[in-house]
């Protein structure tokens, strides 16, 4: 069984765009995991010229990262041994961004499952900062595969 | 029990929304290939089957999206959930 612990492990991305830093739940129908933006990250420097914001499509690529990759690892090899060629494509994303996030912020991502089938994982994600309050929610697709089949 | 044009009638109206731009609803055929030729990509084509389970009330297994090529195919996969479940 894959541990909350070492799903974040799995995932095909790294520095400077690797937006998990830790899985707090699991099921088979949703995830729960965090990340901090640290102060130093590449966009800032760009996003915006005189103040840094996190830029939506980060929020959106932290979300699809824990509430749909995450996921889609566990629901693919939660229950076997073995870890082949994941591989995985974002196929649609539908987001709505209500608050700003701000370096050294950290956030938590809570994600459920509509349906997972055809390998094409579809999940209702919302992010959440510190007090509690939404900063994006939406729907987010991706087709998952272990390449070796 | 709806007839086969119904079928494919009712077909063509979901393949219709997971289209490409350029490729017109006049180019869905029989024999279209739903990847090859109308270039309808993986994740919609997921969709289209899901909308079909949702039209004609029946489930389809990965057997069935992997024999599901053309639009015949999926007509005689209809055509047969149809008749297991009767």
């Amino acid at each position: 069984m894959l541990t909350v612990n070492e799903i974040p492990n799995r995932l095909p991305y790294t520095k400077p765009f690797l937006f998990v830093d830790k899985i707090q739940l699991v099921t088979e129908s949703t995830i729960e995991g965090c990340y901090t933006f640290k102060k130093d990250e590449f966009f800032y420097e760009g996003h915006f010229r005189e103040r840094a914001v996190t830029p939506g499509v980060i929020l959106t690529e932290c979300c699809a990262q824990i509430g749909l990759v995450c996921l889609g690892i566990f629901l693919l090899y939660g229950k076997e041994e073995t870890f082949g060629n994941f591989q995985v494509v974002l196929s649609s994303s539908e987001m709505q961004f209500l608050l700003p996030v701000y370096p050294l912020e950290t956030v938590t991502v809570k994600s459920s499952k509509v349906y997972f089938r055809f390998n094409k994982l579809k999940c209702e994600v919302k992010m959440y900062n510190q007090q509690a309050q939404v900063v994006c929610k939406g729907v987010l697709s991706g087709m998952l595969r272990n390449g070796d089949i | 029990m709806v007839d086969n044009e119904e079928r494919l009638a009712r077909l063509k109206e979901i393949v219709k929304t997971y289209l490409p731009e350029d490729v017109p609803i006049g180019n869905v055929e029989l024999e279209s290939n739903f990847v090859t030729e109308l270039n309808i990509n993986s994740a919609h084509l997921v969709d289209i089957i899901l909308d079909l389970e949702d039209a004609f009330g029946i489930r389809l297994e990965n057997d069935d999206m992997d024999k599901m090529q053309t639009v015949r195919d999926a007509l005689n996969i209809i055509d047969q959930k149809l008749l297991d479940k009767e």
